[in-house]
């Protein structure tokens, strides 16, 4: 009898769907439509910049004998008054862009993510400082520091990613801090501690991996907001410097052609909007995979 | 059973539509209650028994498929409007939930609670009269200097006093039946028994039926007269109280009574039911008992048993092995094996 | 019925020698938590007094149920005992040294002999580590994951019940039960001496429950374990707890063997938890002496003074004359034993029967 019972259990066992967290994230994020087709546009226009110089016959830098030629099969985005390509100044701005806002989210994010841990694990005195220092950041006028700042950083666009990093981590570390704050009361944490286990131990292991919704939504949030800053430090001319190009350089370049070459501003224009579009709806596709509330029904 | 049936549930069918599919919360439940009786249902979590009595009162989301049919006093509630519900609600069932805060509003004191509930069914009550009449309820359901208590805020009282309000607004239309899902789980065993007692005093002095809902099964000792067992959405066995506890013919019963500690019976290992429920989703054919019982053969897997008369009037049990239990011991069917230290199956 | 004797039955006999020396004591431990006003500056503006001048003793291999209703304060006993909150006062003595004037890293080493586990298996689990790494996090804090900390990890998983193949999965991935079990295996990996059990089953399906219990009692048999079980559901620690120690209000108002406590019990308090209780047998139930408190627990900033229970005792209500109850009021009951054969809180203590075994 008992027999037949064990075998049956076990059958059971093993027809069970197994999913991890990590499917079941996916699984939420892939419903989110526009979510997923806005990612398959932003792979396409990181292919296109990273891999589009590659393939395409002229250098960002190369001067072409065509001066201020309409888009054409030859130039299909046209040429710039000095005869360069404009698809390909647009595929290296795109990939200067891109790499400055990926380095600001990652680095904002670390800074972010460790400070607001800190804060809220120890509360009380640590916390006050700590918090207040981060709103004094807050209050700062970014787009005027960054541009004293990276007046100095002569174009380098790590120099550039890593000052609106520095303006931007604080607003991660809110975030988190108020993560931690309720994870922190959680009975695995008072686990965690009753296996005498350390503080950076608790931090790292068990706190921040469970504080990963809330700031992957949040770095995709810091991608878009870079791209944006690049674009406005570039556009006032505190950004990357010729030759080397990007998206607010060349916007910033041809506003004096709007009229009469437009394909100057509004191709590099194009992406800048694309890419900041697509990634807040990935954001948002994010937010929903990693919100507990859409679990699904469970009676 | 010869009173009048005022609450009778046919074929009752709850589904939650969900991103994995369908889940079959309640899979057709049969039940009558009569007149002044007071019927328990007993079954853990998951079981369907919240989802039951949600269903009876029209209180699912919209998402939910319901068929079958409510009856309540010859009346069907199924497909009635809102409107015509909330009129039912009010005067004919009265619902007490697990959480008093859920029915209680904050920013009324009780008694202006209690007496719009009076004054809503009857246009003719003078506030005076309806204010003697909350207090007095009050009394009925055993608050202390119930005078002064009308005029307290929910915040300003306890769970178990919130809890004894909330019976009282119950009673105040004379219902004809209350359903209480698992009213005394929130609270502590001294006030469980307080509330408990408010509640029978209640339905003593309405002469209400009461649809008592909890995974309690001490509470339904004391107070049922009528039990219905439920298991992945089913009524598997039901009968009299004293047959439920004395003669189980369900393994599911039988397990479950073998596996509760008891303060009168300390000898001896508890027996456990191996493995734990089956998700409602996909459900295999069968029973869905089987993969727990230790009577399972090849006829379980194949076909699920219907709720079948055990040849003693009112007693019916969902087994086709029901005969195989007369007399049994829980401890003798469900052999303490390694399915005791055994994992309990994984989770849906 | 295979009952395990040893640990089945009630310690009747003190005689036991080493066996019977506490592996734990605690004296007088106190614990208030502050009440801050919620205006800008936050004085404190009064004490939650959680537990008032606690004392017992854990003995080898025994098992010590520590019994209360909410706000009783046997769950912030477990927690300071194990020195997870500090202490107001008090000492809590384990292996010749108090663990309530340790330090964080003196009370680490002691970590590995006094674990915990809690009642909610679901938030006692870290949801995004794997069970292997759950159970092996023991380990690894305390730098005991050698070559064989997989092998380690294994035997634990068996040892509660549970498959080892499925050590790579995820606590969502696995019923209450047997996360549950997961949470004992992890306690049970540094070979503890004492583990503090926090309401362990209360979360749990009844079917559930008998197994984690039958598994507790295994456990504390094959490994020598003690136990303080903490619930509030007397039935639960009828079953498994050698003494019992009921709490009222921070205090204990009653200590006795199992057996004892519940066949007589002799505090108002006691009595009134016992016959609350109900059994799930229809004829005793309606046949059953009921002693229906009135009213709720105080609130624990002012407690009463004098004895605490007597706003809702039975006895000071009905019973005792007008002198009598000014002793209630004015003298705080110890809790010595009164001559019913064990301790009790009551100046009027007196036992009672209130529960017949089943023929």
């Amino acid at each position: 009898m008992t027999d037949t019972a064990a075998r049956r259990a076990a059958e059971r066992e093993f027809t069970v769907r197994e999913r991890t967290q990590l499917q079941l994230t996916v699984r939420r994020f892939l419903r989110h439509r526009l979510a997923v087709a806005s990612l398959f546009v932003l792979i396409l226009v990181v292919v296109f910049a990273f891999v589009g110089p590659l393939l395409w016959r002229y250098d960002y830098a190369q001067f072409t004998p065509d001066n201020s030629v309409a888009p054409s099969l030859k130039h299909p985005f046209g040429t710039t008054e000095d005869g360069k390509d404009e698809l390909a100044l647009v595929m290296r701005g795109t990939q200067q862009s891109v790499k400055v806002a990926v380095l600001t989210a990652v680095a904002a994010t670390a800074i972010g993510a460790v400070w607001g841990a800190i804060a809220g694990f120890y509360r009380g005195l640590v916390d006050a400082l700590l918090m207040r220092f981060a709103d004094l950041v807050l209050t700062l006028p970014l787009l005027a520091v960054a541009a004293v700042l990276a007046g100095n950083t002569r174009g380098s666009w790590w120099l550039i990613a890593i000052v609106i990093a520095g303006l931007q981590w604080a607003i991660v570390s809110r975030i988190v801090r108020g993560v931690v704050l309720s994870l922190r009361e959680k009975e695995f944490i008072e686990a965690a501690r009753a296996l005498g286990a350390s503080d950076t131990r608790i931090i790292f292991r068990h706190l921040l991996p469970n504080a990963i919704g809330p700031v992957i939504v949040n770095a995709t949030i810091l991608v878009a907001v870079a791209i944006l800053y690049e674009t406005a430090l570039s556009f006032l001319g505190f950004g990357i410097k010729a030759p080397d190009t990007s998206l607010g350089l060349l916007v910033n370049n041809a506003r004096t052609a709007v009229d009469t070459r437009p394909w100057l501003f509004y191709f590099p224009g194009l992406f800048i909007i694309v890419i900041a579009l697509t990634i807040n709806f990935i954001g948002d596709g994010l937010r929903d995979a990693f919100d507990p509330r859409q679990q699904r029904i469970r009676q | 059973m010869t009173e009048p049936k005022v609450l009778e549930v046919a074929d009752l069918t709850v589904e939650f539509p969900t991103e994995d599919g369908v889940v079959r919360a309640v899979r057709g439940v049969s039940w009558t209650l009569g007149a002044g009786e007071t019927l328990g249902i007993v079954g853990e979590s998951g079981s369907g028994k919240s989802v039951t009595s949600l269903a009876v009162m029209g209180l699912l989301p919209a998402a939910a498929r319901v068929r079958g049919s409510v009856r309540f006093a010859g009346r069907e509630l199924l497909g009635l409007s809102e409107e015509a519900l909330s009129d039912v609600r009010g005067q004919g069932i009265s619902m007490i939930f697990q959480d008093p805060m859920t029915s209680l509003n904050p920013v009324y004191t009780a008694g202006h609670q209690i007496i719009e509930t009076l004054r809503a069914h009857r246009r003719g009550m003078s506030r005076q009269a309806a204010r003697e009449r909350a207090v007095e309820l009050l009394d009925i359901v055993g608050i202390p200097s119930p005078a002064q208590r009308v005029d307290s805020y929910p915040h300003e009282l306890s769970g178990g006093m919130r809890q004894r309000i909330v019976i009282a607004i119950a009673i105040a239309n004379d219902p004809e039946v209350i359903i209480a899902d698992e009213p005394t789980t929130a609270l502590d065993v001294t006030v469980q028994a307080q509330v408990l007692e408010a509640l029978e005093r209640a339905t003593d002095e309405t002469g209400a039926a009461l649809l008592l809902i909890t995974h309690d099964l001490g509470v339904i000792a004391g107070h049922a007269d009528r039990v219905g067992i439920m298991y992945a959405g089913k009524l598997v066995e039901t009968g009299t109280v004293e047959d439920i506890f004395y003669t189980p013919r369900m393994p599911y019963t039988l397990g479950l009574l073998g596996s509760l500690p008891r303060m009168d019976r300390p000898e001896g290992r508890l027996t456990p039911i191996a493995g734990s429920p089956p998700s409602l989703l996909n459900l295999p054919p069968g029973c869905p008992f089987t993969p727990r019982c230790p009577l399972a053969a090849d006829v379980c897997d194949a076909t699920e048993p219907p709720l079948i008369g055990t040849g003693r009037p009112g007693h019916d049990a969902a087994c086709h092995f029901h005969d195989r239990l007369v007399d049994a011991a829980a401890g003798e069917v469900f052999a303490t094996t390694s399915a005791d230290a055994g994992g309990e199956g994984s989770a849906p | 019925m295979t009952a395990p004797s040893a640990a089945a039955a009630p310690p009747s006999d003190p005689a036991g020698g080493a066996a019977d020396r506490p592996v734990l004591e605690v004296r007088d431990l106190v614990k208030h938590f502050p009440v801050r006003s919620k205006s800008v500056i936050r004085r404190q503006i009064g004490e939650v007094h959680a537990v008032c001048g606690v004392s017992f003793d854990i003995r080898a291999n025994e098992t010590l149920g520590l019994v209360g209703e909410s706000g009783s304060g046997k769950s912030t006993t477990a927690r300071t005992l194990l020195n997870l909150q500090p202490a107001t006062s008090g000492a809590v003595m384990f292996a010749g040294r108090d663990l309530t004037k340790l330090s964080r890293a003196d009370m680490r080493p002691l970590r590995r002999e006094l674990q915990i586990v809690f009642q909610d298996p679901y938030a006692a689990l870290d949801p995004r580590i794997s069970v292997n790494e759950i159970v092996a996090e023991p380990l690894r804090i305390h730098r005991s994951f050698g070559a064989d900390g997989r092998g380690q990890v294994r035997e634990l998983l068996r040892l509660v019940g549970l498959n080892p193949e499925h050590g790579n999965r995820y606590p969502h991935e696995f019923s209450g039960g047997q996360r549950q079990r997961i949470g004992i295996a992890r306690a049970l990996a540094l070979r503890p001496k004492v583990l503090v059990l926090d309401e362990p089953v209360s979360a749990l399906d009844v079917s559930i429950q008998a197994g984690i219990l039958n598994l507790l009692r295994d456990l504390q048999e094959e490994l020598g374990l003690s136990y303080l079980f903490v619930a509030h559901d007397l039935s639960v620690v009828r079953h498994i707890a050698h003494r019992v120690a009921v709490m009222y209000l921070g205090r204990i108002v009653e200590v006795a063997p199992a057996a004892r406590l519940f066949g007589s019990p002799a505090h108002p308090y006691t009595q009134a938890l016992i016959s609350a209780i109900p059994l799930p047998d229809p004829r005793r139930e309606r046949a059953r002496r009921r002693i229906l408190l009135t009213g709720d627990v105080p609130n624990p900033i002012s407690p009463p003074s004098g004895c605490r229970f007597r706003t809702r005792c039975p006895k000071f209500a009905g019973q005792l004359t007008e002198p009598e109850r000014n002793k209630c009021v004015d003298e705080v009951p110890e809790l010595v034993d009164r001559g019913t054969g064990a301790p009790v809180a009551c100046h009027y203590a007196e036992p009672l029967h209130l529960l017949d075994s089943p023929a």
